[in-house]
């Protein structure tokens, strides 16, 4: 009896999950998708026909179906990285705001600090030769290495702006 | 015929330019005055020819000669007057006439100064100035020329050709196809003729630096005499790039001033080169040092120049095989190139001249300080050219087509930006020759502790944002050292003059406009940094669809839509105008009247609709006009915190370029005295 009632009691639960199953899964594709949700993947990709213009504010109609489509593809549950894979699959490249990071497009990243550094490392080397000079200070323009007094500011300035020409 | 008489000038000018460079050049190398005076002569008749050739173009393009293809493009009847003239720079053709006789107005504006004591630079800012213009004329009359009229031939087909083709008749349209709708904005119509004020008044430093490498007389006379001309070209250049931000934020309805695009890059790379060299002259001026890094600059910042009006004006950007379609790419190509190589190889050549005089005593003297600003620029500008052009080598090389969108440039310019703005904070406190951690520390701390309330305040205000607490923080610390400078100096003229605070005040400014006035620039550069941080750290959106009675609540805002009208405009564009009211806390603030303009041509041009206040922007866009209707009508709306300091510090900005550039009684009473010195007539007082 008991098991009985254990029987028909699983089964009770089950068709209740069941019924309820399908309404959970409709009603997660359900709502449909808002602007906002939308714009913060489209805002994320630049459109694929026109120049530097990210998809979330081009006016163009293909871009609005392309938004549209978007929307339909969160709809049915697909991720942001699905979602930019997929134009990227479709498009190519050029539709993410930055070179994906593989390849040659290694140098796009790599150029700009490398060109920094060098240039900081030749900036470091003219110190260091400028400072391997004799170090007494500039006749008449500081009145020496950090005196302490408070006139020295004022002594400067005057210098300073009867020299500046 | 008035076609005909607009090129024939151009081309006579073309020849006289060519004409202008070889006398100055021949006169140089053989010693004659005559050739040097002819080519100075030829240059001044180069600016009226041009002056009258864009004048023809003006009234072509005034009286509606459609039968000429530019003035077809570019034009129609409908167009108000003041819109037919400004559409002299809404082409490509139009464009490059005005860039050469801005820049033929500059030549002729230097060759009319006072030339006794520099005459030996002369003929060469002469011949290069000339070749520059050559160069730019070239284009107009083989590539781009903006008086090609249309034939139509036997076959019934029309185009442009300067002269009949055989068989062919004129074709006269009855209207033009009028300026881009994008175009009729005031931020436009001012915008390219400032930037290009900006370009070609850098060709004016340049052509006095190559004078100075050829003739081999490298000490700093010609950055002195170029000072005022480098000056002018950077205020016009910087209004030119804010004017542009003005544009894209009122016309492209995005919600932002800059995306990063090539084209705002293209422009921009000129500046990034040129603000360091204007700060870098400073030093060879006080201490005789970097005189090759200067060389370097100014003939960067004019290659940057060519290389900006290449980028935009090619096609290149659009696509690399469109450059090489296009004879105009190629060409710039070859000009930048040589221009540039030649340049080099000269500074190369003098590279032993141009020895530093002053030595580096200390890395916290202001000189050293300037050289870090020098290279903090010169990051940006690395990490601007390399976005830019990158695309275009993996183009060519993997037929790869790529975005560098604007998180590439934002992430790696951010820190460099903040680290200039630390700098700004730091180099006024520091001396000429000799600082120490000790001195710039005397002078810091007292403008350290309001600045390190900044911080604490907007903690307790509810800002989190770490990059806001360091950036409003710096903002601070550089507007409180700006203006401690100036309680500073006015404190010593007060002891030592015996004046009171405001007359010793006017006074220092008066004594040292070129640092004062730089000091106000810096408050300016604060002052729009204010508003690029607010909007790029605080911008809020959202996109909603509405039925008129409901509303959209956006950053403490809420706005109603009350209304919704559709209709057609005298100039035939069809109007879609929202009409929405704007709350806070139940208090009505006014309303916002968001438009969209369908164009016959079937160009819509967005209208935001924008409330402004010190503390922020809400701009409202309508998104959609096909198939709005009053129950649904789609709106974007951002908050834009802040975003308005942006055009006030730029107006701060001019107010600073005024004090530092207004001519200064004393200084032109020194030039005079040294050139009554030089003759001998006075007795030398430098």
């Amino acid at each position: 009896m008991k098991t009985k009632n254990f029987v028909s009691l699983a089964v009770c639960f089950l068709t209740i999950a069941l019924s309820i199953l399908p309404i959970t899964v409709v009603s997660a594709q359900k709502p449909t998708p808002s602007d906002n949700e939308v714009n913060a993947i489209a805002r994320q990709l630049f459109c694929p026909i026109c120049q530097n213009t990210p998809l979330d504010v081009c006016p163009t109609q293909a871009c609005a179906d392309w938004r549209e489509l978007i929307r339909q593809m969160l709809a049915e549950g697909k991720t942001p990285n699905e979602i930019k894979h997929y134009f990227v699959d479709h498009y190519g490249a050029r539709v993410l705001s930055e070179p994906p990071q593989t390849g040659l497009n290694w140098l796009v990243y790599v150029v700009p600090p490398v060109a920094f550094i060098f240039g900081a490392l030749l900036l470091f080397q003219t110190f260091r030769a400028w400072k391997r000079l004799p170090k007494e200070p500039a006749s008449g323009e500081t009145g020496g290495p950090a005196p302490a007094k408070k006139d020295e500011y004022v002594s400067r300035l005057e210098e300073e702006l009867r020299k500046r020409n | 015929m008035l076609a005909q008489f607009g090129f024939g000038i151009l081309v006579v000018t073309f020849l006289l330019a060519l004409f202008s460079a070889s006398a100055a050049i021949s006169g140089y190398f053989l010693k004659s005055d005559r050739w040097v005076e002819s080519s100075r002569r030829a240059l001044q008749l180069i600016f009226l020819l041009i002056s009258l050739s864009t004048l023809t173009l003006i009234y072509l393009l005034a009286t509606g000669h459609f039968e000429v293809e530019y003035v077809f493009s570019v034009s129609s009847r409908d167009m108000p007057l003041y819109l037919k003239i400004t559409a002299l720079w809404g082409g490509q053709a139009g464009s490059l006439i005005l860039w050469s006789w801005l820049m033929s107005a500059f030549a002729t504006a230097v060759t009319l100064r006072k030339w006794e004591r520099d005459h030996e630079f002369l003929p060469w800012v002469v011949a290069v100035t000339a070749v520059t213009l050559a160069f730019f004329l070239s284009l107009s009359i083989f590539f781009e020329n903006p008086f090609a009229r249309l034939w139509q031939t036997i076959s019934g087909e029309v185009a442009p050709f300067m002269f009949a083709p055989a068989g062919s008749t004129l074709y006269i349209p009855s209207d033009g196809q009028g300026l881009n709708e994008l175009l009729r904005n005031p931020g436009m119509i001012f915008h390219p003729p400032m930037l290009y004020l900006g370009f070609v008044g850098f060709v004016i430093p340049y052509a006095f630096a190559i004078a100075a490498l050829v003739t081999g007389r490298t000490d700093d006379r010609w950055i002195r005499i170029t000072r005022r001309w480098t000056l002018v070209a950077w205020l016009f250049l910087s209004i030119g790039l804010v004017l542009g931000m003005h544009w894209a934020y009122d016309v492209l309805g995005w919600g932002g001033y800059w995306s990063w695009d090539p084209v705002e890059i293209a422009a921009l790379m000129p500046w990034l080169a040129g603000t360091p060299f204007l700060h870098s002259v400073i030093i060879q001026e006080k201490r005789g040092m970097l005189k090759k890094w200067n060389m370097l600059l100014i003939i960067l910042t004019y290659s940057l120049v060519i290389f900006g009006t290449f980028l935009t004006r090619s096609g290149v950007l659009s696509s690399v095989h469109a450059f090489a379609e296009s004879a105009l790419g190629p060409m710039f190509f070859i000009f930048i190139g040589l221009t540039f190589v030649i340049s080099v190889a000269l500074l190369i050549y003098r590279w032993n001249d141009l020895r530093a005089e002053g030595e580096m005593k200390s890395l916290l003297s202001r000189e050293a300080l300037f050289l870090i600003n020098n290279l903090l620029f010169f990051g940006i500008l690395i990490v601007c050219f390399w976005g830019v052009v990158f695309p275009l080598i993996s183009q060519v090389v993997t037929g790869q087509q790529l975005t560098v969108g604007p998180p590439f440039y934002e992430q790696a310019t951010g820190p460099l930006w903040a680290a200039l703005l630390a700098l700004m904070g730091i180099a006024p406190l520091s001396a000429w020759g000799y600082s120490t951690l000790k001195t710039i520390g005397r002078a810091a701390w007292k403008p350290a502790i309001p600045t390190l309330l900044v911080p604490v305040t907007l903690f307790v205000l509810d800002v989190h944002n770490w990059i806001a607490l360091l950036g409003f923080t710096l903002l601070a610390w550089v507007i409180f050292i700006t203006l401690y400078e100036f309680w500073r100096g006015a404190r010593a003229r007060q002891k030592t003059q015996g004046e009171n605070f405001y007359m010793a005040l006017s006074r220092l400014i008066a004594r040292n406009r070129r640092r004062y006035g730089g000091y106000i620039i810096h408050i300016s550069m604060v002052v729009m940094a204010i508003g690029i941080l607010g909007i790029g750290i605080y911008q809020t959106q959202t996109q909603q669809t509405l039925a008129v009675g409901q509303e959209i609540r956006i950053s403490g805002y809420t706005l109603r839509y009350d209304s919704l009208a559709q209709f057609p405009y005298i100039d035939g564009r069809q109007v879609t105008r929202a009409v929405l009211s704007v709350f806070k806390n139940g208090k009505r603030l006014g309303e916002l009247h968001p438009r969209y303009d369908l164009y016959p041509d079937g160009q819509p041009v967005t209208i935001p609709g924008i409330r402004s206040t010190l503390a922020d922007d809400l701009y409202v866009v309508l998104v959609n006009w096909e198939n709005v209707t009053v129950e649904q009508t789609p709106f974007k709306v951002y908050h834009n915190p802040l975003i308005n300091w942006l055009w006030i510090g730029s107006v701060i900005f001019v107010l600073g370029y005024l004090v530092a550039a207004w001519p200064d009684k004393e200084e032109m009473g020194s030039e005079k005295e040294e050139v009554r010195n030089e003759r001998g007539e006075g007795r030398r007082v430098l």
